[in-house]
């Protein structure tokens, strides 16, 4: 049986795929928690847990939030204007703070990448990262592949092509790790000023041509596009953007009969998905904020649950 | 007082000396370089089994003084200095003020003839306050003491100014030291663009934003016929138009970092804020390249771009931390360690990138040999020494250095800055700092 002896977790590359579906296995159990009358179990009653967002987000800490309280810990809500923070002292003094205040776990969203690496070192508390610019999203991924397994029952040999600006994207950095660990193909469909240097050194399959992202693929998991990547010349004009990229009911009908759509939230609607595809039948967008809290839950309960090492005894 | 060094195995890159001689040092200068030499009146110093070589020259040193004292002084610059091997270094002019006026040469001269450490020779902006705009008093510059011109870090972006200050730097024949990089193509960038960069998801910055602006300045040394010095060289693509350029016969030279030859980018991989540096770290196959480099000539001079940064400027979000890293006090270990333990340079090469070649781009004729005559600025150095680098026996007032618990090769021993005795068994014997 896997154990889970992580202090933190900060991405999925570091991860086993056995502690990836420890992890996925832990949140099955959480799922049906979210479906009682009473959403509470006391698994974490008594701890304290900081949402500590350098980043604007509703979503993943409105999800992180609820998934604390099912679990009954208490959370509070700690929003920094990354533009406010030009030097960083702020950080490691926050840090600090936070640690003063003997608080068990710190969940994390900051714009620059290695940020909750650097919180982890210097805290005591575990750090669970939400987001660190364009390096990992943990959760996000592990969301992501629950949902991906609960739909099509398996992951092996599954086609999984993710579409959008992939230079940019943690959520595809951490999809690519996790999907790979769990013997799933991955392609990755970007246009070429959007595609990362040595990104196939991952093991994943790259392509420009959206139609070949799209044929044969089991999963399509399409990323938001950033508006302001126009005024970087990363592409001419957004109204392009979305006739080559964006997913459309005509370029699913290269797709398969049971393709599953994804996104990772916010939608431009209009720009990566028209609303059709975003609301129809193939999409699962919204198992995704469900299975979300279940994953989060799971991340809270493993790491708080960790073997405690003996910090007094040096 | 008098000195003799006895029993040493000299190094003179310059008189091709290998072999176990004595110097007598009279008067600050080289007085005699000779078998068994026997002098009363002097006082020995006994360097069996030991390297005995012209200091070390430092054509790159970031000093902070005046501006930014807490990350460097020239006093604790000069003792870093002192404790690497090296009796002269350069403060390049990216101070506050900028060294772009004859006051602020002569306000380092004098803070330097205070500390009477080692020799300190500031390089002059190339233009005002670095602005990259309207050229800096060159003339008045050179005339107070300036050893060369370069804007460094905040490179003259504007190729019709670069062409002027070579134009101009002619006159004086001293060199202009350029930072090649097209900011453009750097932009917000932190590190080198590649696999590691994709990997890490931070913003790369692509080995052509250096190799574009090396080609530029090649191509405005051959219109000018102007003396170009390309600092800090990083990349293989630089390296190969540089080669190139020597083969045509103009006068460009070239010098890299230990970090360059020593590290990848794959350093860069637990965020540690000590691997940012400008130009980045790059590949594996850059550091082959370089490591070629220096041993065919083609890169002429190993320097430090000792680049002091306080601790609470370093200790932040890899994004927002400054770039550069502090390298006086590990540049000759790690210099052995990477090109002469591995066979690229001979002990004697490396000393002569390391002393006789910046010494001679900046037109230090008396230093980087031992000619009788010349000033006696000696290095006694053990390869057989280990040694750990740990913050505390670092001299410099910053600790950014990413080889922080390494443990290097070879050890400085004995300093001999203008005749003096400054440096003893590793321990600096004069100017404690308070
Ligand atoms: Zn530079
Ligand atoms: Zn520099």
């Amino acid at each position: 049986m896997v154990e889970w002896n992580r202090k933190d977790l900060l991405g999925l590359e570091e991860l086993s795929k056995d502690e990836i579906l420890f992890i996925l296995n832990t949140a099955e159990s959480f799922r049906e928690v979210s479906t009682r009358p009473i959403k509470k179990v006391p698994a974490l009653r008594g701890k304290t847990v900081v949402n500590f967002f350098f980043e604007p987000s509703t979503r993943t800490r409105a999800s992180f939030e609820l998934a604390a309280k099912r679990l009954s810990a208490d959370i509070i809500n700690i929003s920094v204007n990354s533009s406010a923070m030009v030097k960083g002292e702020t950080l490691k003094d926050t840090a600090r703070n936070i640690e003063a205040m003997k608080v068990d776990i710190i969940v994390m969203r900051h714009s620059s990448p290695g940020a909750p690496h650097m919180l982890a070192r210097s805290v005591k508390s575990s750090v669970i990262n939400a987001g660190d610019g364009s390096h990992e999203h943990p959760t996000q991924a592990l969301l992501d592949i629950f949902t991906i397994r609960e739909k099509k029952k398996k992951l092996e040999g599954l086609n999984v092509s993710i579409i959008g600006d992939i230079a940019h994207s943690r959520v595809a950095r951490s999809n690519i790790w996790g999907l790979k660990k769990l013997g799933a193909n991955v392609t990755v469909c970007a246009p070429s000023t959007l595609m990362p240097p040595g990104i196939e050194k991952l093991g994943v399959r790259t392509t420009y041509k959206l139609k070949e992202a799209i044929e044969g693929a089991d999963v399509l998991n399409i990323l938001r596009m950033q508006i302001e990547r126009q005024s970087e010349n990363m592409f001419p004009t957004i109204r392009e953007y979305a006739i080559e990229y964006g997913i459309d009911s005509e370029k699913l009908k290269y797709a398969k009969k049971d393709v599953l759509i994804m996104h990772p939230g916010p939608i431009n609607r209009g720009i990566e998905l028209t609303p059709d595809v975003a609301d129809g039948p193939y999409s699962v967008i919204l198992d995704q904020v469900t299975n979300g809290v279940a994953v989060r839950m799971a991340v809270l309960y493993l790491i708080s649950g960790r073997p405690e090492s003996d910090e007094s005894t040096d | 007082m008098n000195l003799l060094i006895k029993n040493g195995r000299v190094l003179d890159p310059k008189n091709k000396i290998d072999e176990q001689l004595d110097i007598l040092i009279e008067k600050g200068k080289i007085s005699r370089v000779a078998k068994s030499i026997k002098e009363e009146s002097a006082r020995v110093i006994d360097a069996a089994g030991k390297i005995v070589c012209p200091a070390l020259v430092d054509m790159h040193t970031h000093i902070r003084q005046p501006g930014r004292e807490d990350e460097e002084t020239i006093l604790t610059g000069s003792r870093a200095a002192v404790k690497g091997g090296f009796a002269s270094i350069t403060v390049m002019p990216n101070t506050k003020p900028a060294i772009d006026n004859q006051g602020v040469v002569e306000f380092i001269y004098s803070e330097a003839r205070k500390t009477e450490l080692v020799n300190i020779y500031p390089i002059g902006a190339i233009t005002k306050r670095l602005e990259g705009k309207e050229l800096a008093e060159i003339g008045e510059l050179v005339k107070s003491g300036a050893v060369a011109i370069s804007d460094d870090g905040m490179p003259v972006m504007n190729s019709h100014i670069m062409r002027m200050a070579l134009e101009y730097s002619k006159m004086y024949g001293i060199p202009v030291i350029s930072h090649c990089e097209d900011l453009d193509l750097s932009s917000k960038g932190t590190m080198n663009e590649g696999y590691m960069s994709t990997v890490l998801g931070l913003k790369g910055i692509p080995a052509e934003s250096e190799s574009i602006m090396v080609s530029r300045d090649i191509q405005l040394a051959s219109l000018t016929g102007a003396r170009l010095h390309i600092a800090h060289v990083s990349t293989s693509e630089s390296v190969e138009l540089i080669r190139n350029a020597k083969k045509k016969g103009l006068s460009v030279t070239a010098e890299t970092c230990p970090h360059y030859f020593t590290l990848s980018d794959e350093a860069v991989l637990n965020f540690d804020t000590n691997t940012k540096v400008k130009p980045p770290l790059r590949t594996r196959d850059d550091i082959r390249a370089i490591k070629e480099a220096l041993k065919d000539g083609t890169i002429d001079a190993i320097s430090t771009d000792h680049a002091p940064h306080t601790e609470a400027e370093k200790d932040v979000e890899y994004d927002f931390a400054p770039f550069g890293i502090i390298g006086l006090e590990t540049a000759l270990s790690l210099s052995y360690m990477e090109l002469v333990k591995t066979g690229f340079l001979s002990l004697l090469g490396l000393i002569e990138r390391m002393s006789l070649a910046p010494a001679k781009i900046l037109n230090l004729q008396n230093k980087g040999h031992l000619s009788q005559g010349s000033d006696a600025d000696i290095l006694i150095f053990d390869t057989e020494i280990s040694w750990v680098v740990e913050k505390n026996n670092l001299e410099s007032k910053s600790k950014n250095t990413p080889f922080l618990g390494w443990t290097l090769i070879s050890k400085p021993l004995e300093l001999i800055a203008g005749g003096k005795h400054i440096m003893k068994e590793s321990r600096i014997i004069k100017n404690e700092p308070r």
